[in-house]
C-alpha cells in the first residue's frame, strides 16, 4: 500500500534522509525505531507534504498514486493521516468544528456526500467514548490548554473519525500515562483492518507490547539500517542502538 | 497570453467583489464642486426649513477654516474637494410614498445586493424572509423605508433624515449636532454642510423596538461622494438594535464617503449598533476604492444607559473611523467590538474612544485586526477617565493577525486616568498566521483557503458572536471573501 523508494529529503539545504526505502503492505502495522535526530519525524512530515521538507530524490506512492505530486490536503483525502509528535494548538476553533470541517473537506475532495450534523455527532460521541474522552473537551479550542496526554488522545480520536487508509503515528505513546497508553493502544488496535496500513514511530517496547507490529525497522542517520520481526524491538530494548549507529556512521 | 491572464485576473477581481456593478439609473446631480451655492442647492432640493439651511451654512463656513487631519497612519493623494458631486439622486419627482412607487430598476439593484425590500413577502410570513425593517439610501437619497406601519404602532419613528427634518423637526433640532458638533472634525464638518440623507430613529420611553432596524447604503454615481447622516435616539428605558450595511461599484477613481452617526442614549436605554462595511476596496494594485472617513459617536447621557458598537470592516481603500462612547450618565457602559480586515493595498486606521465622565462607568473593547497582502492596519484607541469618573473600569483587548510577510499592524492605545479609582486593563497580541497551523489543518484535509478561513474564524469569533445572528453568517462569508488568495 505504502511504497517508498530511495527517498532523500533535505531541510534548509541540510540532507536529513538519504535513499530510504520502505514498503508497508495493506493490513500490516510496521514500527520504526531509532535514535533521536535520526530522521523519523522528517520521514513522516515528508510523506505528509510539510512545506520546507524538500524531496531531493526518490519516490513515495500510496496505493500506486504518486504522493509527492499532491499537496497536503490531497494526500489527506487519499487517506494519509499523521498523528503529530507535537500536536498544534488552534485558538478559537472548537475541536468539534475542526474535526467536522476536516471530515467534510475530505468527503468533498473524494466526491462523497457531506455528513449530517446528527450523524457526525453520533460518530464522534462513539469514538470519544471508546477512548474514554470527556465529550465536553471537544467543545474547547483544539489542543489549547490540553495536557500533553490529552493532545495525543485527541490525535487518535481524529484518526478514528477520519478513518484513514494509511496512519502514521509519530511518538503517540510519549506523554501518555499507563492507563492512557492502554486505552490509546486499544483504539489503535481496533483500527487494524485488512485495507489499512499503519506506521508506528516509537522509542519504547512497551507500546509494541500492546500494538504488535508485523515488522520493525531501525532508522538511523537518515536511512533504514535494519528490519526484522517484533523480536528486533526486544533486542533494541536490551542492547540499544550502538551497533546500528556505528554501522550507519 | 498576457491579455488572457489580465482578463482572467479582472474576472476574478469581479467575482471577488460581487457588489461592484454599476446601475444605469437616471440620476440628477448638483453642479460639480463645493460652494455656498452647493449647500443652498442641496437644502432647496430637499425642501428644508430655514433653520436647517442656516445650520448647514454655518457648518460650511466653519469647514473653510479647518485643516484636513494628517495624524492617521494612512496615506493618500490630496483630495480635490472641487472635483466631486455633492448631490446625486435617482430622478424622481417627489419621494416615494410606498414600495409601489419606487423605480423597479432601483428595487432590482437591491435585489441583486441580496436585500429584500419586499415587505409583502415578509408580512405574509414567507419562509426565510427577513424580519427587519430597512431604510435604503442610494447615493444621496433614501429611497424606501419598510415596515413603517408596524413600527409606528409601537411608537417607533424610523425614516429617512430628510423626512425627519420635515415631519419631526423638533426632535431633529433638539438632537442634531448634539453628539457630534458641526466643527468636531474636518470630515464631520464637511458632512454637516452637505449631508444628503441618512436614517433617523426615535424610540420612545420604555419601548423595545419590535424588530432589528437596518439601513443599506449604496454609492452608485461616479465622481460623487456620499455624506449621510444618521441620528438615533433611545429615550428612557428604550432599546433598539440597528444594522448598517454598505457597498459601492468598482471604479478606478477614489470616492469619498464622509458620514456622521450620532447616538443619544437616555436613562436605562440601550442601543446596539452594528456595521458591516463592504465599500469597494480598490483593486490589487490599489487603484480605486472608497475613502471612508466617518465620525460615529454615542452619548450615554442617561444613568445606566448602554451602547454597543460592533463593526466588521472589510472594504474601503482607506478607513478612518473611531466609533466612540461618551459615558456621561452614572453607571453607563460602552462596548466596542471590531473586526478590521485589510488586504492588498488597503489601509485602515480604526479604533474607539471611551470617555468616562460619570461615576462607575464601564467600557469594554475587543478589537481584532487582520492584515494580509501589502495592507496596513492600525488600532488607535483612547480610554480616558475624568476626575469625577470614580470607579470607572475598562477592559481592552487588541489582537492582530498577520497573513503573509508584506503587511503591517500597529497598535496605538492612549490611556488617561485622571482619578486613582479608575481601573484600566489592556491586553494586546500580534501573531502571524502560522505555517504550522496551516499545515496541521491541511494534513487533516482542508484546502489552503479552507484552512485560512477556519483559522481566521477562530481569531474573530469573539466579535462575530456579538452580531445579530442573521448578519453573523453574512459577515463570516465576507471575512472569507476578503481574504481570498491572501496566502501562497
Ligand atoms: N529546520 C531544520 N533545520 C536544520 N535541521 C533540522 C531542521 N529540522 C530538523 N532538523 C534536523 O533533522 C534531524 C532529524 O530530525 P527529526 O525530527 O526527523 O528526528 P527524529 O528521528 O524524529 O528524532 P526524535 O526521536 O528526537 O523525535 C535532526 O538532526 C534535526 O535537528
Ligand atoms: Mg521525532
Amino acid at each position: 500500500m505504502l511504497s517508498i523508494r530511495n527517498l532523500s529529503v533535505a531541510v534548509e539545504d541540510k540532507p536529513i534522509l538519504s535513499g530510504l526505502s520502505l514498503d508497508v503492505p495493506a493490513g500490516e502495522v510496521h514500527a520504526i525505531m531509532g535514535p533521536n535526530g535520526a530522521g523519523k519525524s522528517t520521514l513522516s512530515y515528508a510523506l505528509a507534504g510539510k512545506p520546507g521538507y524538500e524531496v531531493t530524490g526518490g519516490s513515495a506512492a500510496l496505493d500506486g498514486a504518486d504522493l509527492l505530486a499532491l499537496d497536503p490536503s490531497e494526500r489527506a483525502a487519499k487517506g494519509l493521516f499523521l498523528s503529530f509528535q507535537y500536536p498544534i494548538e488552534i485558538p478559537g476553533v472548537p475541536a468539534l468544528t475542526f474535526l467536522r470541517t476536516a471530515l467534510n473537506a475530505q468527503h468533498k475532495a473524494r466526491g462523497e456526500a457531506e455528513i449530517s450534523a446528527p450523524d457526525f455527532l453520533r460518530l464522534v460521541r462513539g469514538k470519544a467514548a471508546a477512548l474514554k474522552m470527556d465529550f465536553d473537551m471537544l467543545k474547547r479550542s483544539l489542543n489549547v490548554g490540553f495536557s500533553g496526554g490529552e493532545k495525543k488522545r485527541m490525535e487518535i480520536l481524529q484518526m478514528a473519525v477520519l478513518s484513514p487508509r494509511l496512519a502514521i503515528l509519530d511518538e503517540t505513546d510519549s506523554g501518555l500515562d499507563i492507563d492512557a497508553l492502554r486505552i490509546v493502544s486499544e483504539g489503535v488496535n481496533a483500527m487494524r483492518a485488512p485495507d489499512r496500513a499503519m506506521l508506528v514511530i516509537t522509542h519504547y517496547q512497551r507500546l509494541l507490547d500492546y500494538i504488535r507490529p508485523d515488522k520493525v525497522h531501525v532508522l538511523s542517520a537518515g536511512t533504514i539500517v535494519a528490519s526484522g520481526g517484533p523480536e528486533l524491538a526486544l533486542e533494541l530494548e536490551r542492547e540499544g542502538y550502538d551497533k546500528y549507529v556505528k554501522a550507519a556512521a | 497570453m498576457a491579455a488572457v491572464a489580465q482578463t482572467t485576473e479582472q474576472v476574478l477581481e469581479l467575482e471577488r467583489y460581487k457588489h461592484g456593478f454599476v446601475s444605469e439609473i437616471d440620476q440628477e446631480f448638483a453642479p460639480k464642486g463645493l460652494s455656498e451655492a452647493t449647500v443652498r442647492f442641496i437644502s432647496a432640493k430637499k425642501g428644508e426649513p430655514e433653520w436647517m439651511l442656516e445650520w448647514r451654512l454655518e457648518a460650511y463656513r466653519r469647514w473653510l477654516a479647518l485643516e484636513e487631519p494628517t495624524w492617521a497612519r494612512v496615506g493618500y493623494p490630496k483630495i480635490d474637494y472641487q472635483d466631486a458631486y455633492y448631490y446625486a439622486a435617482p430622478k424622481e419627482k417627489t419621494g416615494p410614498k410606498s414600495l409601489d412607487e419606487v423605480d423597479p430598476e432601483l428595487l432590482a439593484v437591491y435585489e441583486k445586493l441580496g436585500i429584500s425590500l419586499k415587505e409583502q413577502e415578509v408580512l405574509a410570513g414567507v419562509e426565510g424572509a427577513p424580519r427587519y425593517a430597512v431604510d435604503a439610501v442610494f447615493d444621496s437619497v433614501s429611497v424606501v423605508t419598510t415596515f413603517k406601519k408596524e413600527l409606528s404602532a409601537a411608537g417607533v419613528i424610523f425614516c429617512s433624515m430628510s423626512e425627519a427634518i420635515r415631519d419631526h423637526g423638533d426632535l431633529v433640532r433638539q438632537y442634531l449636532g448634539s453628539v457630534v458638533p458641526q466643527s468636531d472634525n474636518y470630515f464631520a464638518c464637511l458632512n454637516s454642510a452637505v449631508f444628503s440623507d441618512g436614517s433617523f430613529v426615535y424610540v420612545p420611553p420604555g419601548v423595545r423596538c419590535p424588530m432589528e432596524l437596518s439601513t443599506y447604503f449604496r454609492i452608485n454615481a461616479a465622481e460623487s461622494g456620499q455624506f449621510e447622516r444618521t441620528l438615533i435616539i433611545a429615550d428612557k428605558g428604550a432599546y433598539v438594535s440597528y444594522l448598517e450595511g454598505c457597498t459601492a461599484p468598482m471604479r478606478d477613481e477614489n470616492q469619498l464617503h464622509a458620514a456622521v452617526v450620532e447616538l443619544v442614549v437616555l436613562d436605562d436605554a440601550e442601543i446596539k449598533y452594528s456595521t458591516v462595511q463592504n465599500w469597494y476596496p480598490g483593486d490589487k494594485e490599489g487603484r480605486g476604492g472608497i475613502y471612508n472617513f466617518v465620525t460615529k459617536r454615542a452619548d450615554c447621557r442617561g444613568d445606566r444607559s448602554k451602547v454597543s458598537w460592533t463593526q466588521v470592516e472589510t472594504g474601503s481603500a482607506i478607513t478612518w473611523k473611531y466609533p466612540s462612547c461618551v459615558l456621561r450618565g452614572e453607571g453607563s457602559s460602552g462596548e466596542f467590538y471590531s473586526i478590521a480586515i485589510t488586504n492588498n493595498r488597503q489601509q485602515a486606521d480604526t479604533g474607539t474612544k471611551m470617555i468616562h465622565l460619570g461615576a462607575n462607568t464601564r467600557s469594554r473593547i475587543i478589537a481584532k485586526g487582520i492584515s494580509a497582502g501589502h495592507s496596513s492596519s492600525t488600532y488607535r484607541g483612547l480610554v480616558s477617565a475624568h476626575p469625577k469618573a470614580k470607579g470607572a473600569r475598562n477592559f481592552t483587548q487588541c489582537d492582530s493577525l498577520l497573513i503573509g510577510k508584506h503587511c503591517a499592524a500597529h497598535t496605538t492605545p492612549y490611556i488617561e486616568a485622571r482619578n486613582a479609582s479608575a481601573k484600566f486593563e489592556h491586553e494586546a497580541t500580534t501573531t502571524r498566521l502560522s505555517d504550522d497551523q496551516l499545515f496541521y489543518a491541511m494534513q487533516r484535509g482542508l484546502s489552503q483557503e479552507e484552512a485560512v478561513q477556519l483559522l481566521v474564524n477562530g481569531f474573530v469569533k469573539d466579535v462575530l458572536q456579538e452580531l445579530p445572528m442573521e448578519f453573523a453568517v453574512e459577515a463570516q462569508k465576507l471575512v472569507a471573501i476578503s481574504l481570498e488568495g491572501s496566502v501562497g
